[in-house]
């Protein structure tokens, strides 16, 4: 009794949310009414007993996918009032993309033929005493195993497809390299020096890495005349 | 089957509770505060200047990647989730079978990373 | 009165009953984690925090509460009025409702759903919404910078985080979360587990916004992120919203690493009493990482989750299913 009213009560939510999603003028409330019935529809998997799959459409597709969807929608500066202007113009072709479509919908479940012991199955969504998550466990990875890894390949494909379509090498772009970092010694970067007294850091001139200065602490470094001024302090002092 | 359900009745409740309260925070302010609104306060906060343009505009598709990658691997683990609790059942087929959906997925991963497709500057 | 309660209307009332005593408590909890948090970020840095308001500032919160609903409610001209109003309220909603499922004490989880790891799980992949939809209503660049920065971090730590959880299962064989909980009663998943066990509570940092992982917020390169248009309430929702969301973090960890409600050492048991503590405990090691990490730069936070989390917590599952696998330890529980 109760169940039933649950039942007319998301179906129809469902349904008049689904009739949103096509209708509404704003694309993110199209999404948003998408949110709202994929949750009916999930309610509709728990009035049925698949407490799974209610879970994880919410978790895939809510999500998920709907993130997607709200990222491209919201964030694509596309302007809707121009796009509405063509459809004059995309009419007679829109029209009959849809009513191919709608034709093979029809064949299809014209031809449609219910398995013989659906009807029974129907009563019994789950076996008795096992919980409905563990039960799917059962079968998808042995009985069903060729599907299984079939739908492993199909999320590669998609993987490496997602990349193929959106990774731009940029020339711009700096990596940070830990390993170069965290390797980084102490002698890269500093080194100290025994200024003699008097010597300003102008006429302090100490050679580059490439020969070793003889930082003897005892012998204080006399100053050089020529090139790098005020090289002696910081020249390593960023270092990517 | 009707304990199924009837273990899901407390969310519900707890939907319209948190949906009352939350409701009653913001309405009860709207009331109790004195309202009194004025076009500079109310333009988008720009560190004091005037907005430029509009805020909603493209960004980086970086963005998009990453959900996209998001969505795989979510499904990944939609299918580890039965599989971890029927694994004392299905012995080692079963869990030979994820462990090969598992390394044709980690091919992909190795890709994009090769790709650089997990790299951010 | 046990009748009355097996009745339809009794049961709805108690029901609600129930709820409350829950909720209620939480929302207390989370008012004075805002105290906590003030008080402990001042003892790290050698002050004093809050001690006006009340003896040792205890009234801070409540003051806090009337200052907020006092203000002004701003909803800025370019924004979308009705989104604008919904997203605090779902943030702060999404984080009451998982607490549905939450056992608190043995037999104590108001709905104690077969599935409540995947409805946890559920609700913590849908706090991305309320962030996103919140960057986008406020029609505001910084507001929506931060969104999508928010949303691509949560997104990124919510796989390893699913990972975790699933090697967790694993060991169960269970996805009740009070199935979780006893199966720890001879050792808590954080000592075999002890790798997933940081992984998931770092994860829980990025996933609450929280430092070293708030670049949502960012307030010194994008002034507070989604919420810079909010004030008065709406800002408070998101306030409280974060809080009631570190909470739940916290007794999930508690619930899949911590041993729950069960007492450690073989100590007595108060009623909920040890789950409070954890979940306690929990929040405090929050506000010690805040008081002593900086913030994580964004690429160095995308290499974290995909590169470093990722990878490590796949490999954990596999050689947890592998060693269970090898040496016949897999739970069997009733039913699954």
């Amino acid at each position: 009794m109760i169940a039933s009213i649950a039942f007319y009560v998301f179906a129809a939510i469902l349904l008049v949310s689904a009739a949103m999603v096509v209708t509404a003028r704003n694309p993110v409330h199209s999404v948003l009414f998408l949110i709202l019935s994929f949750f009916n529809a999930a309610a509709l998997f728990l009035l049925a007993g698949a407490e799974f799959l209610a879970m994880i459409l919410v978790i895939v597709y809510v999500g998920a996918v709907a993130v997607l969807f709200l990222f491209v929608v919201m964030m694509l500066d596309v302007n809707f009032a121009e796009l509405r202007g063509g459809f004059q113009r995309y009419l007679p072709v829109g029209a009959t993309v849809g009513a191919v479509l709608f034709v093979e919908l029809a064949l299809v479940l014209g031809g449609w033929q219910i398995a013989p012991d659906a009807g029974q199955l129907r009563f019994a969504p789950q076996p008795p005493d096992v919980h409905n998550t563990a039960a799917l466990g059962r079968l998808i990875y042995t009985d069903y195993v060729l599907l299984f890894q079939i739908a492993g390949l199909v999320l590669m494909v998609a993987m490496i497809g997602a990349i193929v379509l959106t990774l731009r090498e940029r020339k711009t772009s700096r990596h940070q390299s830990i390993a170069a970092q965290v390797g980084r010694d102490v002698r890269d970067t500093l080194e100290l020096v025994n200024m003699p007294l008097g010597v300003g850091v102008s006429e302090f001139y100490r050679p580059l890495v490439e020969q070793p200065p003889p930082l003897h602490s005892d012998q204080p470094v006399i100053a050089h005349a020529g090139g790098g001024h005020g090289d002696g302090g910081h020249h390593a002092a960023e270092k990517r | 089957m009707q304990s199924v359900l009837g273990s899901y009745f407390p969310i519900l409740v707890f939907i319209a509770i948190a949906g009352v309260i939350a409701l009653a925070l913001v309405l009860g302010s709207v009331l109790a505060a004195r309202q009194k609104p004025y076009p500079e306060k109310l333009s988008a906060y720009e560190c004091g200047f005037e907005a430029f343009d509009d805020a909603r505009r493209r960004f980086d598709v970086r963005f998009y990647l990453v959900s996209l990658l998001f969505i795989i691997f979510d499904l990944e683990v939609a299918f580890l989730f039965p599989w971890a609790v029927s694994l004392s059942h299905i012995g080692w087929f079963g869990f030979l079978s994820m462990m090969g959906f598992l390394a044709v997925l980690t091919v992909g991963f190795i890709y994009e990373w090769c790709k650089g497709a997990l790299d951010w500057e | 009165m046990n009748d009355f309660f097996a009745t339809t209307p009794g049961y709805v009332i108690l029901t609600f009953a129930q709820a409350l005593a829950i909720l209620v408590p939480l929302l207390i909890s989370v008012a004075y984690a805002t105290y906590v948090e003030r008080k402990v970020l001042a003892a790290i840095q050698i002050r004093k925090g809050p001690n006006v308001v009340g003896p040792f500032g205890l009234w801070q919160p409540f003051a806090d509460a009337l200052k907020m609903i006092m203000k002004e409610t701003t909803i800025p001209s370019g924004a979308n009025r009705v989104l604008f109003l919904m997203a605090p309220m779902l943030t702060f909603g999404l984080a009451m409702i998982a607490w549905a499922v939450i056992p608190v004490n043995a037999g104590w989880a108001i709905a104690d759903i077969n599935v409540g790891v995947l409805y946890l799980f559920a609700i913590s992949s849908l706090g991305v919404y309320g962030i996103i939809i919140a960057g986008w209503a406020s029609n505001s660049k910084y507001a929506f910078m931060g969104g999508l920065r928010s949303a691509a971090q949560m997104v990124s730590y919510e796989v390893s985080m699913g990972f975790v959880i699933v090697t967790v299962l694993i060991c169960v064989g269970s996805l009740n979360l009070s199935d979780i909980v006893l199966a720890q009663s001879r050792v808590w998943f954080c000592i075999p587990l002890f790798p997933m066990f940081i992984v998931f509570f770092i994860s829980a940092l990025a996933e609450t916004n929280r430092s070293p992982f708030d670049l949502a917020e960012g307030e010194s390169e994008i002034v507070a992120g989604f919420f810079v248009e909010y004030s008065a309430m709406t800002f408070a929702l998101f306030f409280l919203g974060e809080y009631a969301n570190m909470f739940l973090m916290s007794a999930l960890t508690t619930i899949l690493f911590l041993g729950g409600w069960l007492p450690p050492l073989g100590l007595p048991q108060f009623g909920p009493l040890w789950f409070i503590l954890k979940v306690w405990f929990g929040i405090f090691v929050f506000i010690w990482v805040r008081g002593t990490f900086p913030r994580y730069r964004y690429d160095q936070l995308m290499r974290l989750g995909w590169k470093v989390f990722l990878p490590l917590s796949l490999l954990y599952l596999v050689l947890t299913a592998g060693a269970l696998m090898a040496f016949g330890w897999l739970p069997s529980v009733p039913g699954t």
